[in-house]
């Protein structure tokens, strides 16, 4: 048993807060010029060329590489043999977003209530999702999830009968609605199968696989592929001027459902792909 | 490409057509959700703006704070469709364009057409580059919104797009026709 303290968390969570809002991941970058190498519309090339000045700019000056700084989402993989002490886990995470924010100068973008509507002043409170695994190591993944794509994305209790043409037909509408709004060029996460709940969360853990990567399944992997082309048909483009680039990858996560149902949840994530890790 | 200097006249946004690049200079006033609903319900009261939108320019931004010794965060555009509900009214007190990402509904468009406005689009995600276009920064309404209080902003060659002109056509619809491989 190795024991944690929570000031080292908040620090860690501080930091990835701060590094996740300037500096865009460099697999992101990667994408972005095989994107412009495939482009077709001049028009869609420039937008694609001021996304990589501003992600230069950014990491050159520290300032944020959007003003929406997101939400805060974490995932934290808590290794079994970790003792947290000197405090309280979650709060450790949220003093950690707060002093990202005030010391990052990150916007703090968090309603106290949905209902009431006032902002917090810091960006807490996080999501925070916690898995127990193996080992006595605390690993972090800091999202600085930005909320023009989060809006965008959509859940729906598909039936087996809709089968993959419906699961196709609902990922490509959910798209096409979406148009500019959650800021193309896209990464698609999606999830199908498990509940109503667990579908929206693999969604989510699948925008946030290493970019481009391919699922180990051959199945699942050909659908990726599949769903990636018909996006790109569609003919939106990066912002919406139109082009071939209008998802940079899809990635679909699966977990085994009812035999009475097949959800399919589509989570969108603009081109400005934020997250960074820590193993404590 | 064209440079403008706000406030717009009729003359000014006649004149632009789909497509055209923009680089803006003068007053964009800034606001956005939050903002929207405090207009909408001044003016259900029968109250006056805090902010006079004759021929002026509205940039859909919600900035993030200022580091020391600069004007303004980072300062890239929000969803516009989110404030198409509030547009047309704002569109009959004199406002001559918005700028946001993302297309607009038809009731807008038709609005712009009607009261001879545009809507311009700036590229989603480029905060930081956007915001060195931005000399000066000032909230001048709705203190307490924080992030989303009403500015002034005094820009230099802001870089924009014509998405929507006065004639009611769409660049983004008209692109993506363009590009279209997908079976209807």
């Amino acid at each position: 048993m190795r024991d944690l303290h929570v000031d080292e968390i908040t620090r860690a969570v501080r930091d990835l807060c701060i590094r996740a809002a300037t500096e865009l991941p460099r697999e992101v970058l990667d994408a972005l010029d095989r994107a412009i190498a495939g482009e077709e519309s001049p028009l869609a090339v420039e937008v694609l060329e001021q996304l990589k000045a501003n992600a230069a700019l950014a990491r050159q000056t520290g300032l944020p590489l959007c003003q929406d700084t997101g939400m805060a989402v974490v995932f934290a993989e808590l290794g079994q043999d970790c003792h947290v002490v000197g405090g309280d886990f979650d709060r450790a995470i949220h003093e950690g977003v707060r002093r990202g924010t005030r010391e990052g100068f990150l916007r703090p973008s968090i309603v106290e209530s949905p209902l009431r509507r006032v902002n917090t002043g810091d960006n807490t409170p996080a999501v925070i999702h916690l898995h127990l695994v193996p080992g006595d190591r605390l690993k972090l993944t800091v999202v600085a999830k930005g909320f023009g794509c989060e809006n965008m994305s959509a859940l729906r209790m598909l039936t087996p009968a809709d089968g993959i043409t419906g699961i196709r037909r609902f990922v490509v509408e959910t798209v096409e609605q979406a148009g500019g709004n959650p800021c193309p060029p896209l990464v698609v996460g999606i999830g199908v199968g498990g509940t109503f709940d667990y579908c929206a969360y693999l969604a989510k853990r699948a925008v946030f696989r290493p970019l481009g990567s391919a699922h180990p399944d051959p199945r699942t992997a050909g659908l990726e592929r599949e769903l990636l082309q018909a996006i790109n048909a569609t003919g939106i483009g990066p912002q919406a001027v139109g082009g071939r680039t209008t998802a940079l990858a899809v990635h679909v996560e699966t977990h085994p459902g009812h035999i009475a149902s097949l959800p399919v949840a589509v989570n969108l994530q603009c081109h400005s792909h934020r997250y960074q890790e820590a193993v404590l | 490409m064209r440079r403008l200097r706000t406030p717009l006249s009729d003359a000014d946004v006649g004149s632009l057509r789909v497509g055209d690049r923009v680089l803006l200079s003068g007053v964009l006033l800034a606001a956005r959700d939050a903002a929207h609903l405090r207009f909408a319900d001044a003016l259900a009261g029968g109250e006056r703006l805090p902010v006079d939108l004759e021929g002026q320019v509205l940039y859909y931004v919600g900035p993030s704070p200022a580091r020391p010794g600069e004007v303004i965060g980072s300062a890239g555009p929000t969803t516009a469709s989110r404030m198409d509900r509030f547009t047309p009214a704002l569109l009959a007190l004199g406002l001559k364009a918005t700028i946001g990402k993302g297309g607009r509904s038809p009731e807008v468009v038709e609005a712009m057409r009607r009261h001879r406005a545009v809507y311009f689009g700036a590229v989603g995600g480029t905060g930081a580059l956007l915001s060195r276009r931005i000399r000066a920064a000032e909230v001048v309404a709705y203190e307490d919104l924080g992030p989303e209080a009403v500015r002034r902003l005094v820009v230099e060659d802001f870089p924009v797009i014509v998405v929507n002109d006065v004639e009611g056509r769409d660049l983004f619809q008209e692109e993506k026709a363009r590009y279209r491989r997908l079976p209807d």
